[in-house]
């Protein structure tokens, strides 16, 4: 690169033209090392869970993953009762999160009227911005007493046969906890579904309409199949962040560890007892196997996000 | 013209019913935030007085407590953030936007992407066993290194859009006159950026603001007042959370007045994004005026 003749006319003088250079080296240099602080970032996390967690590694092996004992004072750590309850309550608000979320989106891109469109997308906007610790204190103050109170008398009443809602009702439970969820996660879906469906060519949409199918009918059969790849990376994002999220879940799911097939019965996840117990870690090994934990979370995370960025890029390159 | 046959009732009932749902959806989830910000405004508000702003919390039973040491403390914290965050950045988003054809670029942008969507609980343990661990006690440093690794990709992702939507000519027009790479990017790239970087800068400090999990084992919480950040601190979001799990009903009213403080300074921090593209674009377009 040269800098020849710069924009005021003035021609370098060979020093002048020495500290030019000097500053493009400096300024190329610097880009470069914030770049590889940012991968030396990166990485040290992933290096830093896998070192924090070796004690517990060494000591349970691959049967961490599937012993559903934890019991701090014997020194027996299993993370099972507490990967149950992340996916099962990621699960359930990923469903509910995504069924409502791409209908929401269908509406907001193809039905709605112009400015409807803009308030109700605004408000699901902000929705995403409230901070997760205000959505467990909506949770556990507001959503746990219906949830205990009606929803899982009613729940128990029309479908106690199953074992989903046998047994004792609790007001902070697995069903509480997938509700939250959904709610924090519906935002994501709603607004990349949206902005995924208006920006399909009008013509697939005019296509449709010429062959005699109803708005709907084009909408389900010929616009949603176009976007289906980006639509299944936003539920991955959304699904990455269910599994994450940590202070609203354990303020609402009830923090016990047993595998319950009673979505109304208490849970735990695998964020949630990080949260909880890693400042009363009291041994090292006890310390080891919660990193550990966190470390199953970040390889999973790391997964399900990256698996969703990369078709969302392929979706919009 | 022969008239089409018109569309089976069936179908056009199934249409209009799937349609009805898709707004009824729409509606609901927007319903949801108002019964949530109802709800928080509406106890919120009964908590809020003056001194609850200024006073330290009280023990249990006795009342007038308040959560001033939580918003210095997140203030503080939420700023120690930014300037780790901050200039890093926008510097790796710069890179990423200036050399988009790179692979390294482009790897860059992806872990970005990726770096956004990991759990923040982990990034508390990562923060703990870089800063707490080693040197043996919590920190209000730990929890503002925790909250700039959340804020770093947002900051990369938003620097690099706004630095990618700079026309190409604009670059070219500066290079043509003899602007060296990085007279272009101080000069003109940055300048025609700003409004963008800006507005990424400040949604990346509303997204961490409401941040709990990581503080958790960083900053740890504090009784009292507290300035020094390499010691724990008392932080508004962890007040919240405690207050909250807690059997006392003064606490519970505590933690609804502290939970509007934080949606409010959120939603401010967004209004503000919004606010500085609007007025920062205007600038730059009368600044393009001859």
């Amino acid at each position: 690169m040269t800098a020849a003749v710069p924009a005021n006319g003035r021609r370098y003088a060979g020093a002048a033209l020495r500290r030019e250079r000097i500053a493009a080296k400096v300024f190329a240099g610097a880009l470069y090392l914030c770049c590889f602080a940012f991968l030396l970032v990166f990485g040290g996390l992933v290096v830093e869970l896998l070192w924090g967690a070796r004690l517990s590694l060494s000591a349970f092996g691959p049967a961490f993953l599937w012993s559903t004992e934890w019991n701090p004072v014997r020194g027996r750590f299993g993370a099972a009762p507490f990967l149950y309850g992340t996916a099962v309550s990621s699960l359930i608000a990923l469903a509910l999160a995504g069924s409502v979320g791409i209908l929401a989106g269908v509406f907001l891109a193809e039905f709605a009227p112009r400015r409807i469109g803009a308030v109700l997308g605004g408000m699901i906007e902000l929705l995403a911005a409230i901070p997760s610790v205000v959505y467990g204190l909506w949770g556990l103050f507001v959503l746990a007493p219906i949830v205990g109170g009606w929803i899982g008398p009613a729940l128990q009443a029309a479908f106690g046969f199953l074992p989903l809602f046998r047994g004792t009702i609790y007001g902070v439970n697995m069903l509480t906890a997938a509700l939250v969820l959904a709610v924090m996660i519906v935002p994501t879906i709603a607004a990349i579904a949206r902005d995924l469906i208006a920006a399909t060519p009008m013509h697939y949409r005019e296509a449709g309409l010429a062959l005699g199918a109803t708005r709907w009918e084009t909408v389900a059969k010929v616009v949603l199949p176009t976007v289906r790849r980006g639509v299944f990376g936003a539920l991955m994002l959304a699904l990455g962040r269910a599994l994450g999220e940590t202070i609203a879940t354990t303020m609402v799911i009830g923090n016990r560890p047993v595998i319950s097939a009673s979505l109304l019965a208490p849970g735990y996840t695998v964020a949630s007892v990080i949260a909880n117990e890693f400042t009363e870690a009291t041994s090292s090994l006890y310390l080891s196997a919660l990193i550990e934990l966190g470390l199953i979370l970040l390889l999973i995370s790391l997964l399900v996000v990256g698996l969703g960025r990369l078709m969302l890029r392929l979706v919009l390159r | 013209m022969a008239r089409l046959p018109s569309v089976p009732a069936r179908r056009r009932l199934a249409s209009a019913a799937w349609t009805a749902a898709a707004a009824l959806c729409a509606g609901g989830v927007a319903l949801v935030l108002l019964l949530v910000m109802g709800y928080v405004l509406r106890e919120g508000v009964a908590a809020l007085s003056l001194p609850f702003l200024t006073r330290l919390p009280r023990p249990v039973g006795i009342p007038g407590g308040g959560v001033g040491n939580g918003l210095v403390g997140s203030g503080m914290t939420v700023a120690i953030a930014a300037l780790m965050a901050f200039p890093a950045g926008m510097a790796v988003g710069v890179y990423a936007g200036i050399y988009a054809h790179r692979l390294l670029a482009r790897a860059l942008s992806f872990l970005a992407d990726v770096l956004a969507g990991v759990p923040s609980i982990a990034i508390g343990i990562y923060a703990y066993a870089v800063l707490v661990a080693p040197f043996g006690g919590f920190s209000a440093v730990s929890a503002s290194f925790a909250l700039a690794v959340l804020m770093v990709p947002l900051v990369i992702r938003s620097t690099e859009g706004a630095v990618r939507a700079v026309p190409r000519e604009l670059r070219e027009a500066a290079t043509a006159l003899g602007a060296s790479d990085y007279r272009v990017t101080g000069k003109v790239l940055l300048v025609a950026a700003r409004p963008g970087i800006v507005t990424g800068l400040l949604l990346a400090l509303a997204r961490v603001t409401g941040e709990t999990a990581p503080l958790l084992f960083t900053a740890f919480g504090n009784q009292f007042w507290e300035f020094d950040p390499t010691k724990p601190m008392a932080e508004l979001p962890l007040q919240i959370f405690t207050y909250a799990i807690s059997p006392y009903r003064d606490w519970h009213r505590q933690a609804w007045g502290a939970a509007l403080i934080l949606v409010a300074a959120v939603f401010l921090l967004g209004v503000a994004a919004r606010l500085s593209f609007l007025l920062l674009r205007r600038g730059n377009a009368a600044g393009a005026r001859p």
